[in-house]
């Protein structure tokens, strides 16, 4: 269906973020327009996926301009998915953040540059465009060097810069591969350099080309020899900010990686196995990285790269099954580690630090809290029924199908290096006798307003809610993900659906 | 001293009275680039650019604050401003059902600036927005110098 509508969520971001500029400086102001504004813009996402589920997809020529001249923006299945976690992370992180940062952050723009970055994202996952998608790309990452910087610290400044020089390096290497991409097939449109590319004959050119969109969307979404950036600046910025990257930035690169290479490129056998032992490293390192760390945010930013390895190795498997299985753990890691991130800024809060051998007697303090965390981490390590069991025992059970015994064994451990550092992070923080007196002056929790308190602990609580609905929704979400996935494998429906059908 | 940083400042009677004549001049040069934007090498940004140099010629001549002093809202009022016409630009085809950024064309020419469609407002949403931050960029560099 060709409707106005598609663009609506990215619409009513952009005009809340401008409508915030003329706010400057008003806090209060701010906060209203950010939390309505982002309500909003969850309805019309929530539109819009119920829409695209209905019609089958959405599209539109902007412009007038018709496909393959103008840029096309067009919603299936998958689209919609991340359009709607997009909208749910936006608007719990909206409203946490209302309460979490402090008051010069936001004099400085947070809220306006929150919602472009919001707006970034959902561009990104909506565009049929490549170089569309470059543009919503940089969108993206501007906003995000601005929303690591603002209010920076040292450690924030370091971080930042490895973040900027790398997803630097990242966006030229995506650059050049377009580039390279137009110049074999003259032209920017997804579908129609997937018609096109077929008929090139110089099949080596073709790989080489997906192995730099591979490494140009490998470091945005840190696997395993580029990952580096990732653990070195996600803990730097305040919870809010971590949030939105750990559950959405990275995730937008993997996004990016299975519209690629499912529609324009189909990998070959190389590229499988060049994916798989990507992902088996990915997966090693990254667990590995979790072990030694004490501060919690740096334990969760290593979890990022190890379960980034889970959907590579999906990738990597190239089945409709495994595609089912990283559309489902795509949509369960967005809501997770997005939840995480929150509830460590909840943490710091009560105890001014994320240290775990510094913290203690959480369970004590703040039984309902815990409770909460408990499911959230339970959620993240994937014990049934909670939404991390049914799409690692989907992958598992594909990759033991396929025989790719190196990938299972890979995803086993990654699994028990989970289990190891939740069980510690649950163990120390929550279980242990607090190591020193806990006084009025470390809890900054206990004197928030009761507002305060609810603006903090609401998004958490959804957020779990959301993951437990997914853990007993099962069915309907498999149904969706076997949907995205179908589509995923039959790149021909979405040529169809921007180009028309054949003739 | 205060001699001193008034030299830096290019204190000169030759500058300050060419620049009485030249702020309008530029900006009426600036418009000139706007509209011709529709047809050949110009435009919104190219525009707001010209326009912004022409204050940021007379914040040489006088002093940033002398500037500021002509406009009566602070220029960083400019980007919001601007960037609502931009979006309001995009949206008005969307009310007559065309897509989204359509370019909507006035049935009747406009005396001297001609055709007149949506696309010239999307401009002016730039030209504004380019003014904005130019100018809020260098006048809150000379606050801190």
């Amino acid at each position: 269906m060709i409707t106005n509508f598609i663009l609506a969520p990215i619409l009513m971001h952009m005009f809340t973020a401008i409508l915030l500029l003329f706010f400057w400086q008003k806090v209060l102001v701010q906060k209203i327009i950010s939390i309505v504004g982002n309500s909003i813009a969850f309805l019309l996402c929530l539109r819009l996926f119920e829409m695209t589920l209905t019609h089958g997809h959405l599209s539109l020529q902007v412009g007038g301009w018709q496909a393959p001249f103008g840029i096309t923006f067009i919603s299936d299945t998958l689209s919609a998915i991340m359009v709607l976690l997009t909208a749910l992370v936006s608007l719990a992180v909206g409203i946490y953040s209302a309460a979490s940062l402090n008051v010069s952050r936001i004099k400085f723009g947070y809220f306006f540059i929150f919602h472009f970055l919001i707006m970034g994202l959902l561009g990104a996952f909506l565009t049929g465009d490549i170089f569309n998608l470059y543009v919503w790309f940089e969108v993206v990452i501007i906003s995000s060097f601005i929303l690591l910087t603002v209010g920076g610290k040292k450690m924030q400044m370091e971080g930042a810069i490895k973040y900027v020089t790398m997803n630097m390096l990242a966006s030229v290497i995506f650059l050049t591969a377009i580039a390279v991409l137009y110049g074999i097939t003259g032209t920017l449109n997804i579908a129609d350099i997937a018609n096109k590319i077929t008929l090139v004959e110089n099949k080596g050119l073709v790989t080489v080309t997906s192995l730099l969109f591979f490494v140009g969307f490998g470091i945005k979404s840190a696997v395993f020899p580029l990952y580096f950036w990732l653990p070195s600046a996600y803990h730097t910025p305040p919870s809010a900010i971590a949030a939105i990257f750990g559950g959405l930035l990275t995730k937008m690169g993997i996004y990016a990686m299975l519209r690629v290479f499912t529609v324009i490129f189909q990998p070959d056998y190389f590229t499988l196995t060049l994916f798989s032992i990507i992902a088996i490293f990915t997966l090693i390192t990254g667990a590995l990285g979790t072990i030694n760390k004490r501060n919690i945010r740096r334990i969760l930013s290593y979890l990022i790269v190890c379960h980034i390895g889970y959907l590579i190795a999906g990738l990597g498997l190239n089945t409709e099954l495994a595609f089912v299985a990283i559309v489902f753990y795509l949509i369960h890691d967005v809501i997770v580690k997005s939840n995480v991130f929150m509830i460590s800024g909840v943490i710091v809060k009560m105890r001014e630090t994320v240290d775990i051998t510094r913290l203690g007697s959480l369970l004590k303090d703040y039984p309902k809290f815990s409770f909460v965390t408990a499911l959230v981490l339970f959620s993240l390590i994937g014990i049934p029924p909670l939404s991390g069991f049914w799409p690692k025992i989907l992958l598992f059970q594909e990759t033991f199908k396929q025989e790719n015994y190196f990938l299972l064994a890979a995803l086993i451990i990654a699994s028990f290096v989970t289990v190891f550092v939740i069980v510690r992070i649950w163990a120390e923080a929550f279980w242990k006798e607090s190591p020193k007196h806990i006084t009025e002056e470390i809890d900054h929790f206990a004197p928030f307003s009761l507002s305060g308190k609810i603006a903090l602990i609401a998004p958490i609580v959804g957020l779990a809610i959301v993951s437990l609905f997914i853990g007993l929704n099962v069915n309907s979400v498999i149904k969706l993900s076997e949907k995205a996935a179908y589509e995923m494998k039959h790149p021909e429906i979405y040529i169809n659906n921007v180009l028309g059908p054949k003739e | 001293m205060e001699r001193n940083r008034n030299k830096q400042k290019l204190d000169t009677t030759i500058l300050r009275t060419s620049t009485n004549y030249l702020l309008p001049l530029l900006i009426l040069f600036s418009v000139f680039l706007l509209m011709r934007g529709h047809y050949l090498p110009g435009g919104g940004f190219v525009g707001g650019l010209v326009a912004s140099i022409a204050f940021v010629l007379h914040s040489f001549a006088y002093s940033p604050t002398q500037t500021l002093k002509m406009f009566s809202v602070k220029p960083f009022f400019l980007i919001p401003t601007g960037l609502m016409i931009c979006f309001l630009s995009g949206m008005l085809p969307t009310l007559l059902g065309h897509p989204f950024m359509s370019v909507v064309w006035f049935a009747d020419a406009v005396v001297v600036i001609g055709a007149f469609g949506s696309a010239l407002i999307f401009d002016l949403g730039v030209y504004m927005v380019v003014i904005g931050v130019v100018l809020t960029i260098l006048f809150s560099i000379s606050e801190q110098v």
